[in-house]
């Protein structure tokens, strides 16, 4: 096949060259889609571009994340974040007096994983690295234990932050060096979608065209590597409610981040049926003086997202910020009733939100076990509800009040 | 400083002047009178995360299948930036220091996206939103009779006529005084300039003839393909210059929606990234200046049939034009609720010797749009690039019947798959113009466009059973 760049190819003496690329696990056998690669096309690759589809993952492999990705969002379930590094725990844990050791994190998490009926509500947790190679009481590693329960087992495969020198303060983050061969392991213990979270912040300069831009591009060389190796990625670009900004400020920032993150998850050629949204919702900063209600939030946040998400990713599951359980109830709740239209489950991935009151419960008593227990599974149903727009906080607004609220509602 | 009143000249900036670049919070909030009781929706189980209404009436207008429509911009009537008292500066956030806000000016690439500037009121949003929704209402597409002299040319050679302006008023003539038979399938005519001011035999200008049946009026905008130099053959499109202008005039001689065209192809190094990216640029410039006058924009990327590619490819380099587009159009901060996508269909090449059924036609073509249009989007109205009528009707209705959850509401705007006939029963003949008036009406309303956008075409002689095992699994796309 002759083309008019053949003078850029290399020169092609090797017939084995011409064989159609296949990627390993089809071991040699070209899927009936997969488009036969010759020398020229692949040096072409620069000048040409996007004109050709190369192979990426196979229907196989997309219906595998595909399924996955539904059976996390399934309906009336959510996430449970329980993916706090060492660190991040150790802060936790110290708010109950309880000591950082790996017995008492391995204890903590038993008695989240543990809770009889939490399946109903939970459909995916993420674990630390940590978490994954520990044991139950029960005697069975933590993987298998949560996996029993029809729950999918995910892990966090970042490696926190780093500092965009040049900017006032911005981060990305990192996680991309053999992120490949740890997929891989991860998925053959038991892992099937995994976490990465990106920061961006509200400030007079922030966030910078720069810090938008790189952390796009490091989700979605993520989202392109776990895709590969089985695992649904989830996505995370969080905007920080640090700050004076007001809920507009707000909405409008998550929209061209979120922008940016989509093109750049186009652009890596990502399959976004086999990926899931971790965003914030969008609300003011905690320095607003002005408050908003949950409907405007919801209101803010379904519209930034019906801008920017496109139909085809399955599910929107929030992270919780720095709300507090009721707070992170009631805003999914208004959410999942907005009068939008939402072609994305719209669903939970609540780390703080889920185990407070379970942690103070808790207080580092084995006595305590049952209550704490008691605690998280009435927060996993209460959102469980919520995702569905079906929470009705008891002894709080009825109906009335509840309408005067949608007509002070800012125009978005 | 001036006065916050509501400023539309072109190039003014929408509401009030800010002074020193502080953004503005909002003061009061006007409720809107529209209040319509709404009955129980129907539950689409399709799409997800739809709850049922509650049975007060809320303020919002619905739409066809009962769903309320954009609630932001329609519940409340913000006055943010309409009536405004300026107020001092001292009384809101703290004024950023000045070097920041120069900064900020001179460097608007630099530290971009942190500040939103108005761009349109509420007014406008709303004006704009409730525009696009009525060219898509229920079952109705638009008829792009926007033809340019030069591609008139082309249709009356075809039929042995001579392409005089006379010529080309009497065959719009012949579309435009269909009866009111075409009131609930077409929701939008696109005119070509010329056609704008010309009349009838009997004197009545063609703009009233269509906007008396409640039909809503476009333009083409656009002047044309120009090459990018340094591509393989390879166009941008022009007309950018002095729009604003244009469309404050348009505005005034009846239009409410535009419509310009950018072309891409594919071939074996084409679309490059400069192709695709350019003309994405230009359709946000073209979007965000139309807005601003009230224009609804109609985008269309064209990715043009020509070759011999197979369905996989044009679903795949439809995928990257639509992304980048859109990424253009949130560079732009262009209001997508305002806006209406007129794509290309996902099929295979012209050259191509595999054949596609309807079903996959569809299913790659929803694929991409999934993957790529946000569900903000009020419409997607499909051209027909060559298709057939036949064809372009079967494969609308297929994508309306896919079983893919589509947020948008899909439609046609069709050229010749809705003249085609007519332009041949008339062959410009002053006799034959009824029956070609009848031949149109019957191409837009038999049933066959405006079904099939509900999803009711049954084909022509394979009425058949389009069953959803016929679609196959959507993973393989």
């Amino acid at each position: 096949m002759f083309s008019r760049f053949q003078h850029m190819t290399a020169v092609v003496k090797d017939p084995k060259r011409l064989r159609p690329v296949c990627p390993p696990w089809t071991n040699g056998i070209a899927a009936a889609d997969a488009r036969p690669l010759h020398a020229a096309s692949r040096h072409r690759l620069r000048f040409a571009s996007m004109t050709h589809q190369f192979p990426s993952l196979s229907p196989e492999q997309k219906k595998e994340l595909s399924d996955i990705a539904q059976k996390i969002v399934a309906p009336g379930k959510g996430i449970l974040a329980a993916d706090e590094s060492t660190g991040t725990m150790g802060k936790r844990l110290q708010m109950i007096n309880v000591e950082n050791n790996e017995e008492n994190r391995r204890y903590f998490r038993d008695l989240l994983f543990s809770v009889e009926p939490i399946a109903n509500s939970i459909g995916g947790v993420i674990c630390f690295h940590e978490t994954l190679y520990q044991k139950a009481d029960s005697g069975k590693f933590f993987p298998q234990a949560i996996k029993d329960k029809g729950i999918v087992v995910g892990i966090k495969v970042d490696k926190g932050t780093a500092n965009l020198s040049g900017t006032d303060g911005e981060t990305t983050t990192q996680g991309l060096d053999g992120l490949s061969e740890r997929c891989a392991q991860y998925k053959k213990d038991g892992c099937d979608f995994a976490k990465w979270r990106s920061v961006l912040k509200i400030s007079d300069g922030c966030p910078s065209a720069l810090a938008i831009a790189e952390n796009a591009n490091v989700l979605a060389r993520y989202a392109s590597i776990c895709q590969q190796n089985g695992l649904v990625p989830i996505v995370e670009p969080e905007i920080l409610p640090d700050g004076a900004h007001d809920l507009k400020r707000c909405q409008y920032v998550t929209e061209k981040v979120l922008a940016a993150v989509y093109k750049a998850l186009s652009d890596h050629h990502v399959y976004l049926e086999g990926t899931l949204l971790k965003p914030n919702m969008v609300t003011a900063g905690h320095s607003c003086t002005k408050k908003f209600t949950p409907q405007e939030v919801a209101m803010a946040t379904v519209t930034a997202l019906r801008r920017t998400v496109p139909s085809a990713v399955p599910g929107i599951c929030f992270l919780s910020g720095g709300q507090s359980e009721e707070e992170a109830s009631l805003n999914l709740n208004a959410i999942n009733q907005m009068p939008l239209l939402r072609p994305w489950k719209l669903t939970f991935s609540y780390g703080r939100a889920l185990q407070a009151s379970a942690l103070a419960a808790w207080q580092g008593k084995p006595a305590n076990k049952a209550a704490a227990q008691q605690a998280f599974s009435t927060r996993a149903k209460i959102n469980g509800m919520a995702s569905k727009g079906e929470y009705n906080p008891s002894g709080s607004a009825d109906q009335s009040s509840m309408q005067s609220l949608y007509t002070a509602s800012y125009v978005y | 400083m001036t006065s916050g009143s509501l400023d539309i000249r072109p190039n003014a900036v929408a509401g009030p002047r800010l002074h020193n670049g502080a953004y503005r919070e909002g003061t009061t909030s006007i409720r809107s009178d529209i209040e319509i009781p709404l009955q129980a929706p129907v539950l689409d189980s399709r799409r997800c995360g739809m709850k049922p209404l509650s049975t007060e009436s809320l303020r919002s207008p619905v739409d066809f299948r009962g769903r309320r429509l954009v609630g932001s911009d329609t519940v409340t009537v913000d006055t943010n930036y309409i009536c405004q008292e300026p107020a001092p500066v001292s009384s809101h956030q703290p004024t950023p220091p000045i070097n920041s806000d120069s900064l900020r000016r001179l460097c608007g690439r630099l530290l971009s996206m942190t500040h939103q500037f108005p761009a349109l009121s509420a007014a406008q949003k709303k004006d704009l939103h409730d525009t696009a929704l009525r060219i898509v209402a229920p079952g109705k597409g638009i008829l792009a009779a926007d033809e340019s002299v030069g591609s008139m040319a082309k249709r009356l050679a075809q039929v042995g006529v001579e392409n005089t302006e006379d010529n080309r008023r009497q065959y719009r003539q012949i579309l435009f005084s269909a009866d009111e038979r075409i009131n609930g399938c077409i929701g939008g005519v696109i005119f070509f300039h010329e056609t704008l001011y010309q009349h009838s035999d009997s004197g009545v200008p063609f703009v009233k003839m269509i906007r008396d049946r409640g039909i809503m009026i476009g333009v083409k905008v656009d002047k044309g393909v120009v090459p990018l130099a340094g591509t393989s053959g390879e166009t941008t499109t022009q007309g950018l210059d002095g729009l604003s202008e244009r469309c404050a005039q348009y505005k005034k001689d009846g239009a409410s929606f535009a419509k310009w065209r950018c072309v891409l192809k594919i071939s074996d190094t084409n679309p490059s990234r400069l192709a695709i990216e350019d003309n994405a640029n230009v359709l946000a410039r073209y979007c965000s200046i139309c807005q601003q006058h009230g224009i609804v924009p109609i985008i269309e990327p064209e990715l043009l049939p020509d070759g011999d590619h197979d369905l996989k490819r044009c679903q795949y380099v439809t995928e990257k034009v639509l992304a980048a587009v859109y990424k253009a159009m949130s560079d732009h901060h262009v209001y997508l609720e305002g806006t209406l996508l007129k794509p290309n269909m996902v099929t295979p090449g012209h050259a191509c010797s595999t054949k596609y059924s309807p079903e996959e036609v569809a299913m790659a073509t929803v694929t991409a749009l999934r993957r790529t249009v946000p569900p903000a989007v009020t419409g997607v109205a499909f051209l027909s690039g060559g298709q057939s009528e036949e064809e372009a009707s079967v494969n609308l209705n297929a994508i309306n019947t896919c079983p893919l959850a589509k947020p948008w509401i899909l439609s046609f705007s069709y050229g010749r798959a809705l003249q085609a006939s007519a332009l041949r029963t008339w062959r410009g003949h002053k006799e034959n113009q009824n029956a070609a008036t009848e031949q149109f009406i019957k191409r837009a309303e038999a049933g066959v466009n405006s079904l099939a956008c509900q999803g009711k075409y049954t084909g022509g002689e394979n009425g058949g059973e389009r069953g959803q095992h016929l679609y196959g699994p959507s993973h393989a796309y």
